[in-house]
Order: structure tokens, then sequence, then C-alpha cells
């Protein structure tokens, strides 16, 4: 019996990339389309577990025909269209958006963001310090993780990770209008006092470390935080019988964080309290306690 | 009200096993000895007790905390190098029922769908589970298919905060759930609604269910299970007429006396309507520990061989004959509750027990440790230093099967999935297939794995199931649903598919209705213990907590007793007050929390602090004569105030 259902067959797209002829499934976005031909277009609120947002702006791309540039991360490709993804208009477009982001945001633990401010030549210090967005200390408020709103781009991951695309928590929203914009309890409350289940599924999505595990924070503060001397390993989780996979990493034979593989099946990148934290056991050496 | 309290109430933590104990004869005292000492002392215990009692005086606690490559190897040990088929492991205390239930009528043990079904099916079925807190990444998947239009019921004595996302919540009265399931079926039949295609074809002994479920309208159900008929009917209704339906469930349906009937009363549902063998109609038990479904899968039951396959059934004795070159008893072994009622009358002498905490997680906790305490040899193998490892002859520090060392895993889906090592082990401790092969050796068998594959591919060669799952397609495809006999193809995400066949050969034996009795709580209220205890899980603790206990968890407040404002008001308690806690098994002190979700004569506790507040000591060890499972879900306590003295500050 060959019962195995299959989603509705996805036709191929033929389009233009850069003036060459690519061709696309139905369905997929320009930013999935630049990907497989190998471009890189810089994004940072694009998740790929999430439904596009288009925040950031920072992968705009010239449509033949269109007026405005478009958010690689939810066009839709069509056929015929013709992109172009490195025109001038869309790098200066970029360099503006980077300027603008890096100026009001603090981005040192955003990856990538610094070889683009290179690569576009952005010059995020011509708006001056005041640029600022926000500027507060990091909440440490539970021995779990941290929120540091200085690093924050209101990419809105956060938001759709806790609210209905995956976790339904809803522990965290945007407060405020305008440049007071800003991701928030429910009336600023400490996160011990709010909705949250400590998932970690916000950390897991957030592009900029404006949302880090303790662990990650406490070594950054510290000097230890190394990524190169990381190792990662994708293993099942030691509680429940749902099979989660877990990416371990590691450093100096410790585990200093736990994500989740975003293509899995079982997990989709999501964990719980106890897949994403719940590890330390292992590691609770005698030496170690009080 | 305080939402978290914080950890001002601490959790015993438990520091990792680094060097192997063994216990002193002179002082009585674990002492820490070398590896060397540790298993010839380890051996020689079992050597002695077989030698004067005979294999079956032994018996092996396999760990459904462990790889599939370590169940296979401690199944082994038990059947080859100790000759007993005394091996069995937790799934004893949650989801054997589960196992028994489907596999008496299908044949086969394993839930029947997959997680990705729920999200495309159109009603979702939540009995006796509260997913949300106990599986969580599962109940994504339910969200999903709540977002994508499918309705959920849920069916539970409590109003969780699985059941806040339900169409409708039918708050049952503690083990009534066979009548609740029967007056479904009965509605569906006087309704019409009953699939007498997929019945005939497909099906045994329909007329008489429906004549053993005549009775239970549902307004006598009603009166029974406190569930209003009009919910009822409309519940029967909408799982009726959905095009597709998932059933789903957790030990609010296990762990009770009658575990497996209660089980069959909601497979029957299922073969009425044909809600099986379907894309996203299926029956889904959601296992409660990381490998509970591998290690039944690799034999580490005393009724199957690896591949679930039958130790009675002559030709696969044979073949595991000659591939393991030894005689095996052609009879079941006993499960986990018969080796402590062996221990009890002096049958059962030595236990092999790996990863296992019985000590904390059986029901009636003193009994048991009286029995464990009344063995001539116990061996322990853990990562930690546990109540039951307290009471060992000889500890032996193993591994975190799912970070320090290779292997795989079976969830809930039946999909095989690999772990990996990730970090050292501390000290001396020792991978579990090492420590086992290294015993076996001492006991006269030289087994050489190479490593955990070279373990997989045996289990392999004789597992039809499993054949086609080579650790490269596993790698490849993110695990691997059984079963999986190609190496080439993949079989479709959900079981018992060939009950659809037209042809009466393909279509193999017919799916039998279960007419079961509903059979009360054996522990029944009355003025003295007139409050009904039932227990579960928090989301962020984990049973009897040694692991969850581990990490700081913000949203951790230690144990309670569990009611409802009215009953509150009525025992004249307040939250945080701490009372005394009485079954007729046994008494705890813990405070009060205050609960709406309950309902008068409801209470409801946890076992994950056994350290500090022993809920097992309440429960009752009345078990499934089937499955061997406890009544962990239904006991009678009473609350008592404390003296003013004796309140704990």
């Amino acid at each position: 019996m060959t019962a195995i259902p299959l989603r509705p067959p996805r036709r191929l797209v033929d389009l233009t990339l850069d003036g060459e002829p690519v061709r696309a499934p139905e369905g997929s976005t320009l930013l999935d389309a630049c990907r497989a031909a190998g471009k890189d277009v810089p994004t940072l609120c694009q998740g790929d577990t999430l439904t596009p947002k288009n925040a950031c702006r920072v992968c705009v791309v010239e449509v033949e025909g269109s007026r405005t540039l478009a958010p690689a991360c939810s066009r839709r490709v069509e056929p015929g269209m013709e992109v172009r993804t490195d025109t001038e208009r869309a790098r200066h477009s970029r360099k503006v958006v980077l300027e603008l982001l890096a100026s009001s945001t603090d981005l040192s633990t955003t990856p990538g963001a610094a070889e683009w401010i290179e690569e576009y030549g952005a010059e995020p210090d011509r708006f001056g310090a005041e640029a600022a967005r926000v500027a507060e200390e990091p909440k440490v408020d539970n021995d779990l993780y941290v929120r540091d709103y200085s690093k924050c781009v209101l990419c809105y991951k956060c938001v759709d990770a806790c609210g209905e695309q995956w976790q339904n928590t809803f522990a965290i929203a945007v407060a405020g209008r305008g440049f007071d914009a800003r991701i928030s309890t429910e009336h600023d409350a400490p996160l011990t006092d709010s909705a949250c289940v400590y998932c970690g599924n916000c950390v897991e999505v957030c592009p900029t470390g404006a949302l880090s595990f303790k662990t990650e924070f406490d070594m950054r503060a510290a000097g230890t935080w190394d990524e190169s001397a990381q190792t990662e390993t994708t293993t099942v989780c030691a509680y429940c019988g749902v099979g989660c996979n877990l990416t371990l990493h590691v450093q100096d034979n410790e585990i200093v964080k736990v994500t989740s593989p975003h293509d899995n099946p079982v997990t989709h990148g999501n964990l719980c309290i106890k897949g994403r934290f719940g590890y330390q056991h292992v590691q609770n050496h005698a030496q170690n306690q009080d | 009200m305080a939402r978290n309290r914080q950890r001002d109430r601490q959790q015993k933590q438990y520091p990792r096993l680094t060097h192997p104990l063994v216990r002193d004869p002179v002082s009585g005292e674990l002492r820490p000895a070398s590896w060397d000492e540790a298993l010839s002392r380890a051996a020689a215990g079992f050597r002695a007790v077989t030698a004067a009692h005979g294999p079956d005086a032994f018996g092996m606690f396999s760990c459904s905390r462990a790889t599939n490559e370590m169940n296979y190897v401690a199944q082994k040990f038990a059947r080859v190098v100790m000759g007993t088929n005394n091996v069995d492991s937790c799934n004893r205390t949650c989801h054997a029922p589960s196992v028994a239930g489907l596999s008496a009528v299908f044949g086969s043990g394993g839930g029947t769908s997959s997680y990705g079904e729920v999200e495309d099916t159109d009603l979702i079925v939540m009995w006796g589970s509260n997913a949300r807190f106990a599986h969580p990444i599962f109940f994504h998947h339910v969200l999903k298919g709540i977002r994508n239009g499918a309705r959920m019921y849920a069916v539970d004595p409590r109003r969780t905060s699985t059941a806040e996302w339900a169409e409708s919540w039918l708050g049952l009265n503690v083990g009534t759930d066979i009548p609740l399931a029967h007056a479904v079926g009965r509605e569906i039949i006087h309704a019409g609604l009953a699939n007498h295609a997929f019945i005939e074809r497909a099906t045994s002994g329909f007329e008489e269910y429906a004549a053993h479920v005549e009775p239970w309208t549902p307004s006598v159900a009603e009166k029974v299970t406190g569930v209003p008929a009009d919910a009822i009917r409309d519940l029967a209704h909408a799982y009726a007429t959905a095009e597709r339906a998932q059933l789903c469930w957790t030990l609010g349906i296990t762990e009770h006396h009658n575990g497996t009937d209660n089980v069959r009363a909601l497979i029957n549902l299922a073969l009425l309507t044909g809600h099986v063998g379907r894309y996203g109609s299926g029956l889904q038990p959601l296992r409660g520990q990381n490998n509970v479904q591998g290690g039944g899968d690799m034999g580490a039951i005393p009724n199957r061989l690896p591949g679930f396959q039958d130790i009675l059934d002559p030709p696969v004795r044979s073949k595991f004959e000659r591939a393991w070159d030894v005689v095996i008893q052609p009879r079941y072994g006993l499960n986990l509750t018969e080796m402590f009622e062996a221990m009890e009358a002096g049958e059962l002498r030595a236990v092999y027990c790996i990863g296992e905490n019985p000590a904390q997680s059986e029901a009636d906790t003193e009994q048991a440790i009286r029995r464990l305490t009344s063995l001539e040899h116990l061996v322990v193998q853990d990562i930690f230093l546990t109540r039951t490892a307290e009471l060992a002859d000889v500890v032996l520090p193993a591994t975190a099967a799912w970070c320090e060392t290779d292997g795989t895993t079976t969830n809930s889906e039946r999909r095989v999935q690999r772990v990996r090592k990730a970090v050292e082990p501390p000290g001396e401790a020792r991978e579990d297939i090492d420590i086992l092969c290294e015993l076996a050796r001492r006991l006269g068998h030289d087994w050489e794995f190479a490593d955990a594959e070279e373990v997989w591919n045996e289990l392999r060669a004789v597992s039809p199931d499993h054949f086609g799952m080579t650790y490269e397609r596993l790698e490849k495809h993110q695990g691997i649903q059984w079963p999986c006999p190609s190496t080439d193809r993949l079989e479709p995400t959900y079981l018992h598919g060939r009950l659809w066949e037209s042809d009466p050969a393909r279509r193999g034996a017919r799916a039998p209705f279960g007419p079961v009795k509903h059979d009360p709580p054996v522990d029944l209220t009355d003025d003295a213990y007139p409050i009904r205890l039932t227990t579960g899980r928090r989301l962020d603790s984990y049973n009897t907590g040694v692991q969850s206990g581990g990490f700081a968890s913000p949203l951790r407040r230690g144990e309670y007793i569990e009611l409802c404002p009215e009953d509150a008001d009525r025992y004249r308690v307040e939250a945080e007050e701490w009372v005394r806690v009485t079954s007729r098994r046994g008494s705890v002190v813990a405070p009060v929390w205050i609960d709406p979700g309950l309902r008068p004569g409801l209470a409801f506790m946890t076992m994950h602090f056994p350290d500090e507040v022993d809920t097992n000591s309440l429960t009752i060890e009345a078990n499934c004569p089937i499955a061997g499972t406890a009544e962990f879900k239904a006991s009678a306590i009473r609350i008592e105030k404390l003296p003013v003295t004796a309140v704990r500050s």
C-alpha cells in the first residue's frame, strides 16, 4: 500500500536573478531563490520557522517594474520576474538601513552585522551617540535567560514565536508607539511575574542577542565566551517521549547553551523549559556544589 | 497570588556519581572502590544467587532513559548471560497498558499516528492528558492543528491548561473513563454514526460490544462520570462525524488498576468510527520517557524479544537462539510489578537495576523499599546516587545516555533518532554498554561491540521492523519511523493501513472490540478518606526530580497539595498553609495550593519532590492485572490542619 499523502505538487517558476535565468518552486520567496542560487542577501528579521514580518528591511532587492524596493524575505517568486539583488539602489538602501539600525541599537552580538556594515560602507556613527533608541541595563530577573533591549531591532520574531505561531503563551508583545515601541511583558513586569514558561523559543529566534541565555550572558561578561572553542552536537532530549532534537553547544566539556535544529520535523526549532534548560544535572559535580 | 514562589523551598540536589561504590561488609556503608573490585562483586553476587536458586532468581530493570542499543544489550544480558526473561523497565509504571491494549487489538503496541498528522486532522480528543504541560512540543503540533481548524475535546478530571484550548472540557470523575467511553460509543451507534463498512470488514465482536454498551445511556453515564449527557452526545457526534480524528491519551488512562481496560475502551471508539489506519486518523498514547517506546521495542520486556517479537512463537525463539547461540526460556518472564512481588515471596533474590529509581517511583514506596532491602544482591547502575542506589550492594557510575554516549532512541511517534556524545563523562563513569559487556565477560560471555552502531546492526539483523534503519539513513532522514523493513523505501507515517485493504489476505487479522467492564478505583473514598487524590506532572519538573531538580527553574515552587477553592473553604485551610495529607498507606505534610481547575472532592499532587514530600507513600499499589501498572491516579485521602506548633516556617 502506497498511501503516503503528498502535499500539493509545486510547480517551478522561471525568473531571472541578476540577469541569470533561475527556477524556483512556486510559493517560495525571493530570499529562498537567492539562497538557492548562492547569493548572499543580508537579513536580520527573517526567520526560517516564522512567517516573514519584513520588519528590518535589510534584505531589499529591486524587482523590475516595481516602484519600490521589495523585501526579499516576504516577496514570493512570480513567473517572469526580473530581480536584481546588488544594484546601486539596493546597496544604498541597505547601507542606510544598517546605519539606522546600528546607530540606534547595539549590534555587537548580531551575527553578520559587522561584515555587512563593512561591505556596504555603512557609517552608523554619523547620527551621533544620542541616536541610541534604548539605553538601559540588561534585565536579569531569572536564572535562565536575559533580556537586553539595547540590542533589540524590533523584528517581532520573539513575539511571533511566543504568540500564535508557536508557543501560544503570549507572554511578550510590543508596547508603545513609534520611537517608544519596545518588546515588553504585560505591564512591563519581571519575567517571573509574567506568563512566561521559559521555553526559550524567543531566544532561539532572536537575531541580535537581545535575548540570550544566562550562561552566555555571564560568560560574555567574564570574557570566557568563545564560540570558536565550542562544538555543536545534535542529540535527543532526555525528558518526555516526544523526542525533541537538541543541539548542545559545548565549551570546555560544559554544555553552555541548547538550541534546536529548525528543520527538524519533531520540534521545528522549539523546545520546552526542560529541553532547553534542563541539562544542568549532567554537569552537577560534587566539587561544584555548595 | 504570587505566580512563582521563589525557590525558598530547596529541592535535593544530586551530584554525579564519579566512582564505583561497594557496600563494606564490616561497616555496612557504601565506600569507593575500583572498577575491578566493583565489577567482581557485582558478578559474584549474580553468580551466587543464580547458582543457588536458578536463573529466575535474577531480575533486570532496564532503562527507558537509555539508548535502544543499551536496552538491546541489557535484555540480551538477562536472557543470554543470566538465562531468564525477567527483564522490564519503567514502562510498567506508565504506558504498559497502552502497549498491552494496542497490541491485543492490532498486534503492535506503538501509537498509530505521527505528530504531523495532528496538524492535518479535524478533531483531537485529549483524554486523560495534560499535554500542554507533560508533552509541550507535541502540543505545538496540536496547536498547529487547532490553528488549521481542528477542534479539540479535553477529557480530564482537572480543567488543565490543555483544556483551556479545547472546544469542550469533559470533567469526569476519576476512574470513570470506561462508562464515559461506553456512553460515547452507545451514542454513536444509536445516532447511526457507526462506520459499518469498516466494522464489518476489519473488526470483530461488534454485536457483543453494542449489547455491552447498551445500558450506558448518556444520562446513566452522567450520573457515574459527572459529565453532562449533552456533552457526552456532543463528543460522540463530533468524533464520529469528523473526517479525520486523533484520539490521544496519557497516564490519566493508564495509571489505574484497570488501565488496559481503559485503553481498550478508547480503542473501541476508533474501531466504531474507522478512525484508525488512515492519514490523520489514529490513536496516540503519548509516551512519558524519552525511550520508553524503544526499551520495549528492543525486547527489554518480559514477553517480547527485540522487534516486539513474541517469545512464545517457536520460529521467533529459534531465530534468536541461533543468533545468540543460547537456549531461550520458552515462557514469559516476570514484569516489574511481578518482580517486586517475587521479592516479597523470596523468589527473586538478585536485581540489576540500570537507571531506574523504583524506590521512589513505585506506588506505595515504603513497601517498595522494604522489598528492595530484602534482596540478597542489588546492583544499581546510574548517574546519581538515587534513593534506590543507596540500597545497593554495588553502585556502578554510568554515563548520561543522551549526551555522553552514541546510539538511538525511539519517540512516541515510533521515530528512531540518533543520540550523540557531546561531552565526556565525569570521573570514572563508563558507558552502560561497556559496563554490561564487562559484567558479561566476568560471567563467561565475551561480547565485543566496537561501538553502538555495531549493536544496532546486530539488532537490525534480528528485527525486521528495524532492518531498514541504518545509521546512515537515520542521519539522512532525521530519524525514521518503524516499521522500516527495507533499506530502500519508507513506510507510511501511520500504522494499520492494512485494515482498509479490500483484499482479505492483505487486510490480515481483524481488530477485536474489547467489551470491558466499568470497575471503580480500588481505594474508595469514605468518611475517613473523603478526598480523591490524583497525580500528574508539572511543566518544569520531571518524575522523581533527580534530573529536573538539577536546574534553576523560575517556575518551580516545590510540592503542594492542590485543592479547589470550595474545598479549601470547607476544610478551613488557606493557600501556603501546611497540612497533613493521609491515605490508607501513609502520610505526608505539604502546603496548600489553590487551583480553580480542580473540582470539589478532587486534589492533585506530583511525584517530583519525593525527598521533600513523598507523594508515592500515599498512592496504592493496586495493579492492572494485564499490564501491571499501579493506580497512581486514584487514591483516597484526608486533609488535616496541623496544630499551630507543628506549622513549618
